[in-house]
Parts: structure tokens; C-alpha cells; sequence
């Protein structure tokens, strides 16, 4: 545990966030802050909207119709959830990698650049720059340093999601959303992929949202514990695991439900 | 009886069936390959790409037939294509559940099974009827208007078997939809469009019926869109159809060369589509 945690602002304020499917409430009143340069675990059983959560922090779910969310989410003081808020400029600032990996067609070089082109205008010596920064930070620099321009697709599981890490650090985000990264991975990439996010945290706000507990137990500085859209406790990590307060929480985290 | 010994029965059954079914199919396959092959193999010369059809009786090959139907076929792809592929985006990527999209999709799905010979008369009334001749211009639309709903259909078809994840993945970098689109979807759909398009080809290749009301044909060479185009299909069926010999060789030989570039185009398409698959 880090002790810089008290005196950083939260990076993000969630303030009685309700979130619907349809007419279906998947959120109820949600109040949570995610801590700047920390990182934040979300847990739970399937369907408890931990999902859905990290969803409404890029706005991914404007890409579906009937989906909503109501309520505050505020960041540099500003309530993301506006119908103003420009997402394309939002999604440079809040990044987000997927459960599966997702290489785009196209060779490993272009899918870190692709992201960048969106935001910045580099010169080719400076976009060079910026992708053997990023790969270095997803810790997969060494391993395909001499093979860019081949497709992304080409790569292993564990490398294409350490590619998908690259492409989302290369926009240089404040925020990482991380919605399960490691459930399509064998355990040796899981691990990496772990002591990965441990580094990153150096440098961004990360919210990771995982089924594993025993991952959450060991990535993560503070962990919110959710059941049916509702957020049951929220604390430190160690507090959570080790002494919950709710019932409910302890019950999930020593098997007894889920 | 034993259930084990029952069950590889009923299966040992439906594997003769299954294998009965294949070969019934393959047989006449088969039968139309090698009748194809072994009149048309005879009739092919080096004349057949050189000479223009001729009279009965005498020496010619096919080289204005092959011409005219390399530009028909070539300006109706020219002309579908482009439009073709816009919509299939249009309704996979934007229409899916609109109004206008499944009222387009429903009208193309007709079209996709309108009888070719339908699609004909439609450009012989509205446009031959009017220029008042036949003209190649016109059967290039009217095959055009067959490789529309093709086009659009396996666009479509393509674009939807895309995974969301990676449509998301790419919003998630900031992306504006146009962007996903063009930059993602649509090449990770490459192969499957460009499948797409080689199979309108194939299929538009060999169609007589929509020709006969709209290019015709014509036994010279000729170049001018506005005047009626030798092709392939008419030449076959009209050579075919006539009393002379060396007319009716002189059509296997076209029949050889049009099977020949319609397996060719299948090849290619399904090489491509595996190749991708292995990536």
C-alpha cells in the first residue's frame, strides 16, 4: 500500500450514479470515489453491474440505445454524464481494455498508432518514440521490437491483450479501465500482465474489474465489493479482505456465496 | 438391442444417407464438368482469342464475344460496387434496427432473388425502349442490377460476423464512428467483401437472359457502348441453337472458357478466405 493515497484528490467522484438497461436498473446509487494513482478493484458476482460501472466512465454504453445512466460522475469537476461532454476527447483522458484481446487488423505498430493518430498529430520520429514508449510500458517491447509491422493478430493471447495495454497507454490516459483482462489469459500471462498493472499505476488512476478475488486481493489498493447493482462496501483493499464490515461482503469473499 | 449397438447403427444409417446425398449431387457436378470439358477442350485454338466470330461456315473465334463481355461485366462491377458496398455499410453499421434499413433490406433480399430475366426487361423497357436500340451501355446496367443485392447482402453478412469487442476496443481509443468503421470493421471484413464481389462476378459472367433484351449481341467489333455488344452468353446460346457445325463447336468452346473463369473466380475466393482464416 502506497502513502501517497491521502494526498491526491479522488481522480473521479461517483455520486448517486443509476444506471438502466432498458427499464431494467442494473446501478442503484452508486457513491464511490476512485483514488488518483491508485488502483481501484471492482468485485462481485455476474450481473452485479461491476461491468456496467466501469462502462459508464468512458460513456461505452452511448454506443447502445435504450442504455442510461443518471447521476454524477465527476472528473476535474466536471460531470462526465453531461450530454455536452465531448466522449471522443473523454475516451483520450479515460482508456478501457476489454476481456478478450482485441488486435485490430492491421500490422502491431498501426494498432498503437491508431489511437494516438485520433488525438495528436506526431511526426513520424516522434510517433516511433511514443510507440516503443508504450510498448515498454505494457512490457512487450522486447518481444516484438523487431517485428512491427506484422499483424497484431499474429501474437499470442497474453502478447495481443499486452498489445491492447500498449494501445491504451499510448494515448496517454489518465484513467485505465481495465474490464477484466486477465480472464482469457493462461496463469504465466496473468501474472505479467498483474506485475504490468502494479507498474502502471505509477503513472495512471486504474480501475480494474475482475472475478478473481485472490487478484484483487493482490493488485489492487482499494476494492468495492457490489451485489445486484448495489455497492455493499467499499475500502482498502487490506480492510476489506481482512476485516469486512458487511455480512454480505464476507460472505462472498470466504465462498459462501457467488 | 444394446442402446451402444443401436446408436452406431442409426449413425452408420445416417452416414450412408449423407454420403448417398453427396454423391447425387457431385455426380451431375461432375457429369456437366466433363461434358464441358471434352467438347470445349476440342474446339479451343489460339484463333478463339484472335478472330472475330465468323459466318457460318467459315473460320472465326471469339475474341469480340470475349472483349465485349470482359467490358460489360467490368463497367457493371465499375458501376455496382462502390454504391453496393455503401449500403451493405449503411445497414450494418447504421441501419441494423432503423426503419429505412429493414425496408432496404427487405427490398434487397427481393431483388437478390428476382429472376434475372426480369431485371432484362425492366432496363429494356425503361432505357432500350427509349434509345430505341440495343446498346452495351444497357446491358451493363442491367447486370449491374444484379450485382447490387449480391454485393450488398455479403457486405452486410460480413460486417455483422465482426465482433462488437473490436468495434468497442476502438471507440474506447476515442475513435469517431466513421473511423471504426472504415479503419476496423470494414478491414476486418476485407476478405469476406472482397469474396463478395469475386462471387457477383462469377455469377453476372454467365447471364444470358438479362443480355438478350438489353446488348443483344453482334457478330463485329465494336467498341461503342451505344451500339449492341457482342458477348459470351448471347453468342453461346445463339451458336448453340443454330444448325451449323462449326458454330456449334465454336460455342462449347465459349462454354469451356466461361465454366473455366467461373471455377477460377470460386478458387480464388475461397483460397482468399482461407488464407485469411489461417492468419
Amino acid at each position: 500500500m502506497s502513502n501517497n493515497d491521502k494526498t491526491l484528490p479522488p481522480q473521479i467522484r461517483i455520486r448517486n450514479l443509476n444506471f438502466y438497461y432498458g427499464k431494467t436498473r442494473a446501478l442503484n446509487n452508486v457513491n464511490l470515489d476512485i483514488h488518483q494513482k491508485q488502483i481501484t478493484a471492482l468485485i462481485g458476482p455476474s450481473g452485479c453491474g461491476k461491468s456496467t460501472l466501469l462502462r459508464t466512465i468512458n460513456r461505452m454504453y452511448d454506443l447502445y440505445p435504450g442504455q442510461r445512466a443518471e447521476g454524477e460522475l465527476l472528473m476535474d469537476g466536471k460531470n462526465i454524464l453531461d450530454k455536452d461532454v465531448d466522449t471522443i476527447a473523454l475516451r483520450a483522458k479515460v482508456g478501457m481494455v476489454f476481456q478478450k484481446p482485441t488486435p485490430f487488423p492491421m500490422s502491431i505498430y498501426d494498432n498503437i498508432a491508431f489511437g494516438v493518430r485520433m488525438h495528436e498529430k506526431l511526426t513520424r520520429i516522434q510517433m516511433d518514440d511514443r510507440i516503443e514508449w508504450a510498448l515498454t510500458k505494457a512490457a512487450l517491447w522486447d518481444e516484438v521490437k523487431d517485428i512491427l509491422h506484422r499483424q497484431g493478430t499474429s501474437l499470442s493471447g497474453g502478447q495481443q491483450q499486452r498489445l491492447c495495454i500498449a494501445r491504451g497507454v499510448a494515448v496517454k490516459p489518465r484513467v485505465l479501465l481495465l474490464d477484466e483482462p486477465t480472464s482469457a489469459l493462461d496463469p504465466i500471462s496473468t501474472m505479467r500482465i498483474e506485475e504490468l498493472v502494479h507498474e502502471l499505476k505509477s503513472e495512471f488512476t486504474i480501475a480494474i474489474v475482475t472475478h478473481n478475488m485472490q487478484q484483487a486481493a493482490r493488485v489492487s489498493d482499494y476494492t468495492a465489493y457490489m451485489y445486484l447493482g448495489d455497492l455493499i462496501e467499499f475500502g482498502k483493499t487490506d480492510d476489506i479482505f481482512i476485516k469486512p464490515q458487511d455480512k454480505r461482503t464476507e460472505d462472498y469473499l470466504t465462498g459462501r456465496m457467488g | 438391442m444394446d442402446l451402444a449397438v443401436k446408436r452406431k447403427l442409426i449413425n452408420a444409417f445416417a452416414l450412408a444417407c449423407s454420403l448417398l446425398a453427396m454423391v447425387f449431387g457431385l455426380f451431375w457436378l461432375a457429369w456437366i464438368l466433363w461434358m464441358v470439358i471434352g467438347q470445349g477442350i476440342g474446339a479451343l485454338s489460339l484463333s478463339l482469342f484472335t478472330q472475330m466470330t465468323p459466318p457460318p461456315g467459315s473460320a472465326g473465334g471469339l475474341l469480340n464475344a470475349i472483349v465485349g463481355s470482359a467490358i460489360l461485366v467490368g463497367l457493371a462491377m465499375l458501376m455496382a460496387t462502390p454504391a453496393a458496398i455503401l449500403a451493405g455499410i449503411y445497414l450494418a453499421e447504421y441501419g441494423q434496427q432503423t426503419i429505412l434499413g429493414k425496408v432496404t433490406r427487405f427490398i434487397n433480399d427481393i431483388l437478390l432473388s428476382a429472376p434475372s430475366i426480369v431485371i432484362g426487361l425492366f432496363v429494356y423497357a425503361v432505357y432500350v425502349a427509349h434509345a430505341g436500340k440495343f446498346s452495351g451501355m444497357s446491358g451493363a446496367i442491367a447486370l449491374a442490377l444484379l450485382v447490387i443485392p449480391v454485393v450488398v447482402r455479403t457486405t452486410e453478412d460480413m460486417l455483422t460476423l465482426v465482433p462488437n469487442a473490436l468495434r468497442e476496443a476502438a471507440f474506447a481509443l476515442g475513435a469517431p464512428k466513421w473511423k471504426v468503421i472504415l479503419m476496423v470493421t470494414v478491414r476486418s471484413a476485407k476478405t469476406g467483401i472482397v469474396t463478395g464481389i469475386l462471387l457477383a462476378v462469377a455469377r453476372i459472367s454467365g447471364e444470358t437472359a438479362p443480355l438478350l433484351f438489353t446488348s443483344l449481341s453482334n457478330q463485329f467489333w465494336s467498341l461503342d457502348l451505344s451500339e449492341p455488344m457482342a458477348n459470351l452468353p448471347v453468342t453461346i446460346f445463339k451458336f448453340a441453337m443454330s444448325p451449323f457445325k462449326d458454330w456449334q463447336e465454336l460455342a462449347w468452346a465459349g462454354v469451356f472458357l466461361i465454366t473455366l473463369g467461373v471455377l477460377s473466380l470460386n478458387i480464388i475466393a475461397r483460397v482468399m478466405f482461407r488464407k485469411e482464416e489461417q492468419r
